[in-house]
């Protein structure tokens, strides 16, 4: 047993639900150092991903998050799209057909998530981005996995991607558009990395 | 059949008229823009892109030319999404200029590879051309005359560097085949001459200069500001370097079409 496309479902409506509650404090931190669209696009983005989820009911988890990265990458529009669009693509890639989700697979779909990110973004733990939230959170999954737990495992990407998330508050940014503001880029928490760490807890939320 | 060539960009207005702009150099190369979101907003649309490359596939591969930088990232997300079997190759260039140069060379029959080539090499001179062709002396392009010089024949000397004392085998490396052609059309050399000629020399397998810039790079011909009169000294390695040389006197001899 484990995971099966229903929390799959329930995590991707738990994640949108974040987005559109969340929406406007997005905006406000992506006000600060970015171009204030990231909790517009991000909320779009996850309606998007609820209409397709509603006209093309996934049959495995993995097939949920494809559809998802598919649904982000056209409607998200900014660096987000296709950041999330490849983390999800290749989550759902490492979860292949399988109908159930174990806990090393979990963790290992959490990292592949991030190597996806990684390769696409360019970005380094420290940069100010949503890298700082999902580097944590994955190894902390790792850590936990080895209880076989899947609950335990995304509680604990969940807690180590707010932890991570709330470290980039002093960061001076290097990647993305935060870094145009060198040091004035201190002092803001990156956008990205909180809206991560709401999707993580989602992930969490669908499971308990 | 030819390459053909996808356009991502975060505006519509601006991958539409890119290839507007350049169907008037290559008219019988297919251009496919994606641009903008799919409900008309700025940003780029997977979905726009991964249509685009499935009407774009069945050529001879197909070049994509990108604008900012989550463009990039979308197109090389489409690019995993697709796993297609056709060569699809991102090219880093500026979107314009990139692509009105890798439309002429798709124009002229250039392989998939010599298109990215072709686009790349407008991000100005030096570009990132392989190996031995940096050498060439400064002063080897002094030479005047006329008409095509095989290689071996008397060149303007460059005593301080003595490559091209008799009998002495150079110490830098020697063109194949070069020439001197005077530019007789009006407005002497211009975009659309420079694209021609980039766009021909990059489908060859040769390595060119003109006036000591790389002759496969668009903007670096047109840096040289040659007007009416100006004569382009062509030196050319390789291959292909006799037609090379060939092609652009043809060029320069009618006028590139112009008056």
């Amino acid at each position: 047993m484990g995971l099966d496309v229903n929390w799959a479902v329930k995590w991707l409506t738990l994640s949108a639900q974040a987005m559109a509650e969340h929406r406007v404090w997005l905006i406000e931190l992506d006000r600060a150092i970015g171009d204030s669209d990231h909790g517009e696009n991000m909320d779009r983005g996850f309606q998007a991903v609820l209409d397709k989820l509603a006209e093309n009911p996934p049959e495995t988890p993995g097939a949920a998050l494809k559809l998802t990265a598919m649904a982000l990458m056209s409607k998200v529009g900014g660096a987000a799209g296709p950041l999330y669009g490849t983390a999800f693509l290749r989550a759902g890639t490492a979860l292949g057909d399988a109908a159930y989700v174990d806990a090393a697979a979990l963790a290992a779909a959490l990292g592949a998530a991030r190597d996806g990110i990684v390769a696409r973004g360019k970005a380094e733990s420290g940069d100010k981005t949503m890298v700082d939230a999902w580097t944590p959170a994955v190894e902390a999954a790792a850590a936990a996995a080895a209880d076989g737990d899947t609950l335990a495992v995304l509680i604990a990407a969940a807690e180590a991607a707010e932890a991570g998330a709330v470290a980039t508050d002093p960061l001076v940014a290097r990647k993305g558009r935060a870094s145009y503001l060198g040091e004035r880029s201190a002092g803001h928490r990156d956008p990205g990395a909180a809206s991560s760490a709401l999707i993580l807890r989602a992930a969490a939320g669908a499971a308990a | 059949m030819t390459v053909r060539i996808v356009v991502v960009s975060h505006s519509e207005k601006i991958a539409d008229g890119a290839v507007e702009l350049a169907a008037q150099m290559a008219p019988d190369v297919m251009m496919v823009p994606a641009g903008g979101t799919s409900d008309g907003r700025i940003g780029t649309s997977l979905e726009k892109v991964m249509s685009a490359l499935e009407l774009a596939a069945g050529g001879d591969g197909v070049v994509v030319l990108t604008d900012l930088g989550s463009a990039v990232m979308t197109a090389e997300s489409a690019l995993e999404f697709a796993e297609g079997s056709a060569t699809v190759l991102l090219a880093d260039a500026p979107i314009v200029e990139g692509l009105v140069a890798a439309a002429v060379a798709a124009q002229g029959g250039a392989s998939v590879h010599a298109v990215k080539r072709a686009a790349e090499a407008t991000h100005g001179y030096p570009a990132s051309r392989p190996k031995d062709e940096q050498h060439v002396p400064p002063a080897a392009h002094v030479a005047a005359g006329s008409g095509l010089h095989p290689a071996g024949a008397a060149r303007a000397g460059t005593p301080q560097t003595g490559t091209a004392q008799p009998g002495v085998p150079p110490a830098a490396p020697v063109p194949d085949v070069s020439g001197d052609f005077e530019l007789v059309n009006l407005a002497g050399m211009h975009a659309r001459p420079a694209a021609k000629i980039a766009g021909g020399l990059a489908a060859l397998d040769a390595e060119v200069t003109v006036n000591g810039v790389d002759g496969a790079s668009m903007t670096g011909l047109m840096t040289l500001g040659a007007g009416k009169g100006s004569v382009l000294h062509v030196e050319a390695s390789g291959p292909d370097a006799e037609r090379a040389v060939a092609y652009v006197a043809g060029l320069v001899k009618a006028g590139f079409g112009e008056p």
